[in-house]
C-alpha cells in the first residue's frame, strides 16, 4: 500500500488558501488517489489565521494532518510558516512565501512581528522561500499569488500523473484561466 | 467524462447530508445557521431549490416545529443545528419521540469539539439517550450521505425522529461520494390521529409505553444493521468506536486490531457490544467528549480502557490516541522565536466598532453580551463586553442584573448588546421581559442587516429568504413599540457616527426604565441588497493619513481597526480594506485623517 502524504496549506484569511486547496484536491482525487481534506470555517474572514489539511494516498482514515507529520508545508505568510513548524516533518519541505501580514496585536503595538524567522526555518528545514505576490504581478495580477504558490507545492510534492492544468481551469473564470495557468508553472519551475 | 465517474463528487460532509437527503426525497428543510452545520442548509436553498422547499428559520426550536409539523402532514422533513442549538430546540423533540412520525424525519446536531466555534462543548449524544431518538454517527462524507438516506427509511420504519450526529471534522472534511438519483415521496393523506399527535397526559402515557417497544424493535436493528457490524481482525486488541473517532483509532491500532464501528449508538447494540468484547483480549473505546459508549460497556460488565487514557474535552487526532494509548510522544522541531497570536478581530469598516470604542468610554456601566461578531467586542483594546452565555441571553441577563442592582441601591447601570438576527432568535422574549416587568437596561440591537457571523445568511430583518424570495422584513422600531416599549425610549442611530451613538447612550443609561437603542449600517462584508443601497449611502469610500498631521499618539490604532497599522514613523491605513467608515478620523485629535473617495 502506498504511503499516506500529509500536505498542510497555511496562511491568513484572504489570502486564497481555500481555492489552491481545492485545486490541490481535485487534481489528486482525478488521478486516482483517495483524498480528505478538512478546513476549519467560521472565524476566517475576521482577520484569523486558516490551515487547510490535505491527506492523499492509496486509503486514507483521518482528515488531519498531526505534529510532525507534514511531508510538505506551503505558508502563505511567513509568520504562519513559523506558527506551524512543528508539524513538518524533520525530513519535510516548506514552501514559504516570503510576506509579512502583521496580525491585531502587532497593529496595536502590543507585540513585535518576530524577526529573523527566515534564518530560523531555514536552519531547521529544507525550504524554498520567494515573493509569490511579485511573480504573480510579473504576470498581470497579484491575485494569482496563490496559485505561484500552489505550483511550487505541487513540485515540492513530487507527485506525477496529475492534470494540474484540467483542474485550474474547472475552478477558475474562463478570463482568468490563462494567467492562473502561467502562475501555475511559474511557481512549479522555482 | 464518463457516467461513472460523473457520478462521484468531492463533498463536504455537510454537502453530502444535503445530497443524502435530497436524494431521499426530502420535501422540507429548516434551521438557523450554526457552525459547522450551516453549509446543509445554504446546500440545500441553493443547488437543490427547484426540488425541495427549504427555509432559514428565526432559531432552532422554530426550525425543528416546522419539520415536525411537515412530517406530520406527511411529507420527509429535516432540521440542522449547532449543538447548542439543540439546547433550544429540545423541547419539541422530547414529545416528538413520543409520537413518533408521518413523514420520515431526519435532524442533524452538530458538535463542536474542541470548540472552533462556539461557547461551548457539549456531547449531544447524550440528547439522542435523554429524548429516546435513534442515533446515526457519520464517520466521513460518504456515510453522511448514506445515513441521511438511511435516517428517513429507519424513520418511517420505527417511527421516530432520526438524530445525525455530526461533529466539526465530520461536516468540514472533504472527500469523494457517490451520487445517486433522487426518489420522489409522494405526501401520505392527511388522516386526523388525536391520539398520536395530541400529547395530552392521558395520551402520552399511553405513548411513553409504546415508545419503550419501538426503542426494543430498534436495538435489535442495531445489534444486525450493517453499519454496525464488527471487523474481526487479531483478537488481542478489539477498538470500539463510532463517528470521526473511528479513522483515528484506526490508524493508531492499525490492522492488527479488530474494531465495532457503531454507525448507529442509540439505542446502543447492547448484545452486540457483550459478543465483540467476548472474542478479544482487551477492548478500547476511542470516542470524544464524554464516556458515551464506554458507560455502556462498562453498564455490561465489561471491562475496557477508554476515558482513564483519551481526553475527556477537545478533538481528538491520531497523535492525541497514539500518544494516549502508547505513551509515546514524537520529536518535533521547535523554534525558541514564536509566532504571535492571530486573533480574530471586528472587520475593518464593521459597524459595530464606532459603537463598541464609545461604549468602552462609558463608566459605571456592566455590559452583558451575545452571540454573533460583536461577541469581539469584548477584545482588546475594546474589552466592552462583562458577558458572554447564550444566544438572545443578554437582554434577559441584562434585565436581572439591572434589577437586582437597582434594588440593592447600585449605582451601576446595565447595557444589553445584541445583534439582529440574535434579537430574532430568541432576544424578543426576553425585551418584552425587560419592558413589561419594568427593567431598567439599555438593550441595544445591532442591525447590520445580516447573520454575520456565520457567512452571511438572510434573516427575517432583511428582506429576502433562503430561497431567494423578497419577504417583508421585520420593522424593529415598531415591534419594540408592540410590546410596549415607549416612544421616547426607543432610539436608532448610526452606529459610524460616534457624537450620536454617544449621546444616545448617555440619554437610554440615565433613565430608570427599560430603553432600546437600534443601531442601523449594514456589515461591510455583506453583498448590499437594492434595499441597503436606497437606505444607505454605501458609495466606496476610504480614509488616508496626512503623514504631516499625524503625531503618532496611536488613538486611531486604539479602535482596534486591522487596517490601521502604527508600527511605523507614522499611521497608514490600508487602502484595500479601509471602507471609509471614518471612526479613525473621529477619533484623530490632529486632524491627520481624511475621508476620500475610492
Amino acid at each position: 500500500m502506498s504511503e499516506v502524504k500529509n500536505i498542510l496549506l497555511v496562511g491568513v484569511g484572504g489570502q486564497g488558501t481555500i481555492l489552491a486547496s481545492k485545486i490541490l484536491t481535485e487534481g489528486l482525487v482525478d488521478a486516482g488517489y483517495e483524498v480528505k481534506m478538512s478546513e476549519i470555517h467560521g472565524m476566517s474572514q475576521r482577520g484569523g489565521n486558516v490551515s487547510t489539511q490535505v491527506r492523499y494516498g492509496e486509503k486514507v482514515y483521518s482528515p488531519i494532518v498531526g505534529v510532525g507529520e507534514a511531508d510538505v508545508i506551503v505558508a502563505f505568510e511567513k509568520m504562519e510558516a513559523l506558527r506551524w513548524l512543528e508539524y513538518l516533518k524533520p525530513d519535510g519541505k516548506m514552501v514559504i512565501n516570503d510576506f509579512e501580514i502583521p496580525s491585531a496585536p502587532i497593529l496595536m503595538g502590543v507585540a513585535e512581528y518576530p524577526e529573523g524567522i527566515l534564518e530560523i526555518l531555514n536552519e531547521k528545514a529544507d525550504t524554498l522561500v520567494f515573493k509569490a505576490g511579485e511573480i504573480a504581478e510579473s504576470l498581470g495580477t497579484g491575485k494569482a499569488m496563490n496559485i505561484v504558490l500552489l505550483g511550487a507545492l505541487v513540485k515540492a510534492m513530487k507527485v506525477e500523473g496529475v492534470d494540474w492544468h484540467k483542474a485550474i481551469r474547472n475552478n477558475v473564470k474562463e478570463k482568468f484561466i490563462d494567467v492562473n495557468i502561467k502562475a501555475f508553472e511559474a511557481g512549479y519551475a522555482l | 467524462m464518463d457516467k461513472e465517474e460523473s457520478m462521484k463528487e468531492i463533498m463536504s460532509g455537510n454537502e453530502a447530508v444535503a445530497r443524502g437527503a435530497y436524494e431521499a426525497g426530502l420535501a422540507f428543510a429548516s434551521a438557523y445557521p450554526g457552525t459547522p452545520s450551516t453549509e446543509i442548509l445554504e446546500t440545500l436553498g441553493t443547488r437543490y431549490r427547484d426540488d425541495l422547499y427549504s427555509e432559514w428559520a428565526p432559531n432552532e426550536k422554530v426550525a425543528m416545529e416546522a419539520a415536525i409539523g411537515a412530517s406530520v402532514a406527511g411529507v420527509r422533513s429535516f432540521a440542522a443545528m449547532k449543538h447548542v442549538g439543540l439546547n433550544v430546540a429540545a423541547d419539541p423533540l422530547f414529545t416528538f419521540a413520543y409520537t413518533g412520525v408521518t413523514g420520515g424525519m431526519v435532524f442533524v446536531s452538530a458538535d463542536d469539539p474542541g470548540m472552533h466555534s462556539s461557547q461551548n462543548e457539549q456531547d449531544n449524544r447524550n440528547y439522542a439517550k435523554a429524548a429516546r431518538v435513534l442515533m446515526l454517527n457519520p464517520a466521513d462524507s460518504q456515510e453522511a450521505k448514506e445515513f441521511t438516506k438511511l435516517g428517513y427509511e429507519l424513520s418511517e420504519r420505527f417511527n421516530t425522529p432520526v438524530m445525525l450526529h455530526m461533529t466539526t471534522r465530520v461536516c468540514h472534511s472533504k472527500g469523494l461520494v457517490e451520487l445517486g438519483e433522487r426518489v420522489e415521496k409522494p405526501i401520505v393523506p392527511y388522516e386526523k390521529n388525536i391520539k398520536k399527535f395530541v400529547a395530552t397526559p392521558a395520551n402520552a402515557k399511553v405513548m411513553r409505553v409504546q415508545l419503550e417497544d419501538r426503542l426494543a424493535a430498534m436495538e435489535e436493528y442495531a445489534c444486525t444493521t450493517p453499519i454496525n457490524q464488527p471487523e474481526y481482525n487479531g483478537t488481542k486488541i478489539g477498538v470500539v468506536t463510532s463517528g470521526i473517532s473511528y479513522q483515528y483509532a484506526r490508524e493508531v491500532f492499525g490492522e492488527e486490531a479488530s474494531y465495532l464501528k457503531l454507525g448507529m449508538t442509540f439505542p446502543m447494540p447492547r448484545n452486540l457490544l457483550k459478543e465483540f468484547a467476548s472474542k478479544v483480549e482487551k477492548v478500547y473505546v476511542v470516542e470524544e467528549m464524554d464516556p458515551y459508549i464506554e458507560e455502556s460497556l462498562k453498564m455490561l460488565g465489561i471491562d475496557c480502557i477508554g476515558k482513564d487514557i483519551i481526553p475527556r474535552y477537545g478533538e481528538l487526532n491520531t497523535d492525541i490516541v497514539r500518544t494516549a494509548v502508547t505513551g509515546e510522544k514524537k520529536e518535533v522541531l521547535t523554534s525558541d522565536v514564536k509566532a504571535v497570536m492571530r486573533p480574530p478581530v471586528l472587520c475593518a469598516g464593521c459597524p459595530h466598532r464606532g459603537f463598541f470604542y464609545t461604549l468602552s468610554k462609558k463608566k459605571g456601566v456592566m455590559i452583558t453580551g451575545d452571540i454573533g461578531c460583536y461577541t469581539l467586542g469584548s477584545a482588546a483594546p475594546l474589552n466592552a463586553l462583562d458577558t458572554t452565555f447564550c444566544m438572545g441571553g443578554s437582554v434577559s441577563t441584562g434585565h436581572g442584573a439591572s434589577v437586582a442592582l437597582r434594588n440593592a441601591g447600585s449605582d451601576l447601570k446595565v447595557v444589553s448588546v445584541i445583534g439582529d438576527s440574535t434579537f430574532f432568535h430568541s432576544g424578543i422574549t426576553s425585551l418584552i421581559d425587560a419592558v413589561y416587568n419594568k427593567g431598567s437596561n439599555t438593550t441595544v440591537i445591532l442591525d447590520n442587516r445580516i447573520t454575520g457571523m456565520t457567512g452571511h445568511q438572510e434573516n427575517p430583518g432583511t428582506g429576502y429568504t433562503l430561497m431567494g424570495q423578497e419577504t417583508t422584513e421585520v420593522d424593529i422600531p415598531a415591534l419594540c413599540k408592540a410590546i410596549g416599549m415607549k416612544e421616547e425610549n426607543i432610539y436608532i442611530v448610526n452606529p459610524n457616527h460616534m457624537k450620536e451613538v454617544r449621546k444616545a447612550l448617555d440619554e437610554a443609561i440615565a433613565k430608570d426604565e427599560a430603553t432600546v437603542i437600534i443601531t442601523k449600517w449594514p456589515c461591510a462584508l455583506k453583498r448590499f441588497s437594492k434595499e441597503d443601497k436606497e437606505r444607505f449611502d454605501l458609495t466606496p469610500k476610504k480614509c488616508v493619513v496626512d503623514p504631516e498631521k499625524c503625531v503618532m499618539c496611536k488613538a486611531c490604532v486604539k479602535t482596534g481597526c486591522p487596517a490601521i497599522n502604527g508600527t511605523g514613523d507614522h499611521v497608514v491605513i490600508d487602502a484595500a480594506s479601509c471602507t471609509g467608515c471614518t471612526v479613525c478620523q473621529q477619533v484623530c485629535p490632529a486632524g491627520a485623517i481624511e475621508e476620500v473617495a475610492k
